[in-house]
């Protein structure tokens, strides 16, 4: 159908629009999850300009590390999805061979061993985030599901092995996502609840192996700290305390942007980095929370949407997976920065300052992009 | 088939999955409730108590320290008042290179380059944004030098502060004190919410002493700090505006002195190069009108801090300015104690008016050769007691020494003030000693010490031996013997006024038991023979006091730095000035009705009479309203 100049320019407003998500279409991007994330990022960077005491200059290496994120995203939306199905065992042992290599020779930075330096400095537990849930879904992609229980030992190995070797670097944080970031995939893919349920059960054991054998004095003192952050009030019950104080006083409006006393006269800890999120309470209140965390629902949400339209086992698993995960990064968050769980040192996913998750956050949803592309141009 | 399979393997495992799926929303959506329901909980229904929280660390009330009330002698001039002071500070985390700086300052003459080391140590102690003080104090051509040079020195400014000043310093030193850096000490001793950003306390004299009703009641302000303590002026309005109200401080109150300052000038005056002490009060009352401890200092150092070099002048001087002489130094109060010890012969009987005894110079206790000398060799005849005071006889004590018994002695000059402290407003006061046998007794160890020698009353009968007063207390003595008795505790506050709202509360003078002497001719006579002392032809102060165009009476004394052996000739040229003699003098005038009593005390001045008394005249003259032909 031809168009008049006038019918053109009366329904012209969408025009544009219609264009546009064409192009969004060729670029293999999803346009919804992309608005979203563009939405999310921009509001991050609006309560980060408070939060760093508005210095241009920080919030301008923010731009260009979001800037690296989103590159990193779109490049991996280009890639056909069963090319990294087919790449993904050795992108995991690739992975594990630089985690050990770290071990052994890694740069230690903030008292642990986690960067490795090659040309541009990096952590390859970072790899391990992606690797870990793709190596799961690619070992269930060709195995009927739910899966055999004799099919759970090998999981177990995949999940475990980078987990433990992330764990004594030590970044207990990143170890529990990795972990995280698996289990969810074997629970997708149909573990038995009965089962599930058995291995919660059988947690509290491994709390206090984990308690004994692997956590460090700090962590322990955070995990003692919540349960109770007036033992120590300037010490590091300080943290929780100043967060709780900072959200609080927020109220239900907040006080404004940039007059946040807690944030801007330097109580608050950690203010631009894990305790954004207390920043973002105390300035715009318990209104402007449940906005940010609306963009976050979204994004999960769009994340399983693809999850569920996805047409094949990895795809479906592996979307699940990074969507899911993404959840339990702004879970974590929120929970320790009002005090529900430990300080255990999470970002406010894409809005916390710092940069070397959001790449590899950013990659993930390249991931979904791609799967969601992938859908699109195969037949069912 | 294998296909069927697969395909049907493939719709379970999507029901499968979309379960799960489910299943995760589900989980998904309690675990972000519970963090919803905790926003709820911190935002909404503990609001007000976060809130507060919140205030709590924003808003620190800062102390304002109250102004000092100033200090007035009786006529209202001003000893003691604040002035603003410029001082030289540096805020580290303003300055690169500390010791640099440092280094250009000193050359600069605007440090001293001995401070620089302890400098940097404070400067590396206090928080980076707390300014340090380089230079208490600059004066008007070092500020206008630092302010030319302003440009090299990034992070150093000079800063007004109100700073204690004592216009005649040096003249009041001894009697109002000083202030100094409150000590820890001080800080267990008062009230700390009242001394709330006060830096500096009354160290001695009245500034220690009405520390507590000079310094006044801080108020506070509030300020809005940041969590290292700093404070913020700056910034978006919900962070630094809506503070609740402040509170003044309430000023000290205004000292009001019984000290006439052209008197203390005067006696400062009068013992320039010299050491030792006047103290002059009214007898009327125990007004003390001047005190004067010489050498003296500037106790403008002190409130305003000095450099080590500086404090070690003053404190390691031999002549010892710190210490003062007219409350705490002791002096044997040699023939000063005479009228005293007339009237208590004269009470106790152990004499009367009329008894004459023959001096030849020397005088020997019954079945003993030593001979207790007097200090005119070929000794003054038959004499009285009128004349044994005017003229000053040792024999005629030593002979009634005995009589009267040196536990008679103690008991009269006690009750003259003498031997207790006087209870004068300031303290580190001297207590003096007046001996007896109880005394005695308690105070040595050994047998043969503890006995009390009839050549020890002897003695004490010219004030000489164990016996010894401070000026203030010789004063004291002196104004009893000017009122026959009625004594007054000396002061140096006769009230204070709060300078808020006016109101002046006076305190009333404190009298003491009265001196004991029944027979008022005893009064009569003893001061007639004081008159004499300074005007008749044969006193020892006659050259002192004849020309004087008012009546009035004196007494000198030679106290005995070290005993001069049996026989030795008294050679004053060979003695080293340090051990010449203490001269003293006491008197009141006018005669009839007394209004100045003095105590002068100059140490090594060899001679009472001619050293000490033209002092003492120089001082009633002048607070009488008489020209003094001396000057």
């Amino acid at each position: 159908m031809r168009l008049s100049e006038t019918q053109r320019l009366l329904v012209g407003k969408a025009q544009p629009l219609g264009d546009f998500a064409r192009l969004l279409k060729q670029l293999r991007v999803d346009g919804p999850l992309l608005s979203a994330l563009l939405l999310l990022c921009g509001a991050g960077l609006f309560v980060l300009y408070s939060a760093v005491g508005e210095s241009s200059r920080m919030l301008l290496s923010q731009v260009i590390r979001l800037g690296v994120a989103f590159a990193a995203m779109f490049l991996l939306a280009q890639m056909p999805i069963d090319f990294l199905r087919r790449w993904t065992p050795w992108a995991y042992i690739g992975g594990i061979v630089l985690l050990v290599l770290v071990l052994v020779t890694g740069d230690v930075g903030g008292g642990a061993q986690r960067w490795l330096d090659v040309g541009i400095r990096f952590q390859p537990s970072e790899i391990m985030k992606l690797a870990v849930p793709m190596m799961c879904a690619w070992y269930l992609h060709d195995r009927p599901i739910p899966p055999r229980f004799s099919a759970l030992g090998l999981l177990a190995i995949i999940i475990a092995a980078p987990t433990v070797l992330i764990a004594s670097q030590p970044d207990l944080g990143t170890a529990l996502l990795t972990a995280a970031a698996g289990i969810i995939v074997v629970i997708l893919a149909g573990l038995s609840i009965k089962l599930i349920l058995s291995l919660a059960a059988l947690s509290v054991p491994g709390a206090v192996v984990l308690w004994t054998y692997f956590m460090q004095d700090y962590q322990k003192q955070r995990v003692l700290t919540l349960l109770n952050p007036d033992s120590d009030p300037l010490g590091a019950g300080y943290n929780i305390i100043q967060s709780k104080i900072a959200i609080g006083s927020g109220g239900l409006f907040g006080k404004g942007w940039t007059n946040g006393s807690q944030s801007q006269l330097e109580f608050l800890p950690e203010r631009n980095t894990d305790f954004i999120f207390a920043v973002l309470s105390e300035e715009f209140g318990l209104l402007g929370v449940l906005v940010l965390l609306s963009i976050y629902i979204f994004i999960v949400g769009r994340g399983l949407y693809i999850a569920v339209n996805a047409h094949n086992t990895f795809n479906r698993l592996l979307a699940g997976s990074i969507s899911l995960t993404f959840f339990v990064y702004v879970f974590v968050n929120t929970a320790m920065v009002t005090g529900l769980v430990p300080v255990v040192g999470i970002p406010l996913p894409l809005v916390s300052f710092g940069g070397t998750s959001m790449v590899t956050l950013m990659a993930g949803f390249g991931i979904l992009m791609s799967i969601h592309s992938n859908r699109k141009l195969l037949p069912r | 088939m294998a296909l069927l399979q697969s395909i049907r393997d493939h719709h379970f495992e999507r029901r499968i999955f979309v379960g799960r799926i489910i299943l995760s929303t589900v989980v998904a959506a309690l675990l972000l409730g519970t963090v919803v329901s905790r926003l709820v909980q911190l935002q909404v229904v503990n609001y007000e108590q976060y809130s507060e929280k919140a205030q709590g660390n924003r808003i620190r009330t800062q102390p304002v320290s109250p102004i000092r009330g100033l200090v007035l002698d009786r006529n209202g001039k001003v000893l003691a008042e604040n002035l603003p002071a410029y001082q030289l500070e540096l805020i580290p985390e303003q300055v690169d290179d500390i010791g640099d700086t440092l280094k250009r300052l000193a050359e600069l003459g605007l440090i001293e380059s001995d401070d620089i080391e302890e400098l940097i140590a404070q400067s590396r102690q206090t928080q980076r944004f707390r300014p340090v003080t380089l230079n208490p104090r600059l004066d008007d051509e070092e500020i206008s030098r630092f302010a030319v040079q302003r440009a090299r020195f990034p992070g150093v400014d000079f800063k007004p502060r109100l700073v204690r000043h004592y216009p005649d310093g040096e003249s009041i030193a001894h009697a109002v004190g000083y202030v100094g850096r409150l000590t820890v000490e001080d800080l267990q001793r008062v009230d700390a919410s009242r001394y709330a950003g006060t830096t500096q306390a009354g160290q001695t004299g009245l500034e220690a002493s009405y520390e507590s009703r000079l310094h006044g009641d801080a108020g506070f302000r509030h300020i809005v700090t940041n969590a290292r303590g700093r404070q913020i002026t700056t910034g978006s309005s919900g962070v630094i505006d809506a503070l609740p109200e402040d509170q003044l401080p309430h000023p000290g109150d205004n000292l009001l002195l019984t000290l006439d300052l052209e008197l203390q000038l005067l006696a400062t005056d009068l013992m320039q190069d010299r050491r030792g002490a006047i103290v002059a009060i009214d007898p009327a009352n125990g007004d003390i009108l001047a005190l004067v401890s010489a050498p003296t200092f500037d106790p403008n150092m002190f409130a305003v801090g000095m450099s080590r070099a500086q404090y070690a002048s003053v404190s390691e001087d031999p002549d010892r300015p710190l210490f003062n002489r007219a409350v705490r130094g002791i002096y044997p109060p040699g023939s000063t104690i005479k009228p005293m010890l007339a009237l208590a012969a004269l009470e106790t009987g152990a004499t009367n008016l009329t008894r004459k005894t023959m001096c030849r110079g020397f005088f020997s206790l019954p079945n003993s050769t030593h001979r207790y000398r007097d200090w005119k060799p070929e000794g003054h005849g038959e004499i009285d007691i009128h004349e044994a005071v005017s003229q000053s006889c040792d024999v005629y004590f030593y002979e009634i020494s005995n009589e009267i018994g040196i536990d008679r002695m103690h008991d009269y000059l006690v009750q003259f003030g003498l031997g207790y402290q006087t209870g004068v407003d300031i303290g580190g006061e001297r207590s003096g000693l007046v001996p007896s046998t109880s005394w005695k007794r308690q105070a040595f160890k050994s047998r043969d010490d503890k006995r009390w020698y009839d050549g020890e009353t002897v003695i004490a009968s010219i004030g000489q031996g164990y016996m010894n007063a401070t000026p203030l207390q010789l004063a004291a003595a002196t104004s009893a013997v000017a009122t026959r008795g009625i004594r007054f505790r000396p002061r140096l506050v006769r009230g204070w006024r709060d300078p808020l709202t006016g109101d002046v509360t006076e305190l009333e003078p404190a009298q003491l038991p009265t001196v004991d002497i029944k027979n008022d001719f005893y009064w009569d006579d003893v001061i007639a023979s004081m008159n004499s002392v300074m005007q008749h032809h044969r006193g020892t102060a006659f050259a002192v006091g004849r020309d004087a165009p008012y009546r009035m009476a004196g007494k000198s004394g030679t106290a005995q730095v070290f005993s001069v052996a049996q026989d030795e000739e008294y050679n004053e040229e060979e003695i080293e000035e340090r051990l010449r003699d203490h001269a003293l003098f006491i008197s009141f005038a006018p005669l009839e009705n007394p209004r100045i009593a003095v105590a002068v005390i100059i140490e090594n001045g060899s001679s009472g009479s001619t050293v000490a008394a033209p002092v003492a005249r120089a001082m009633m003259d002048h607070y009488l309203g008489y020209k003094n032909a001396a000057q």
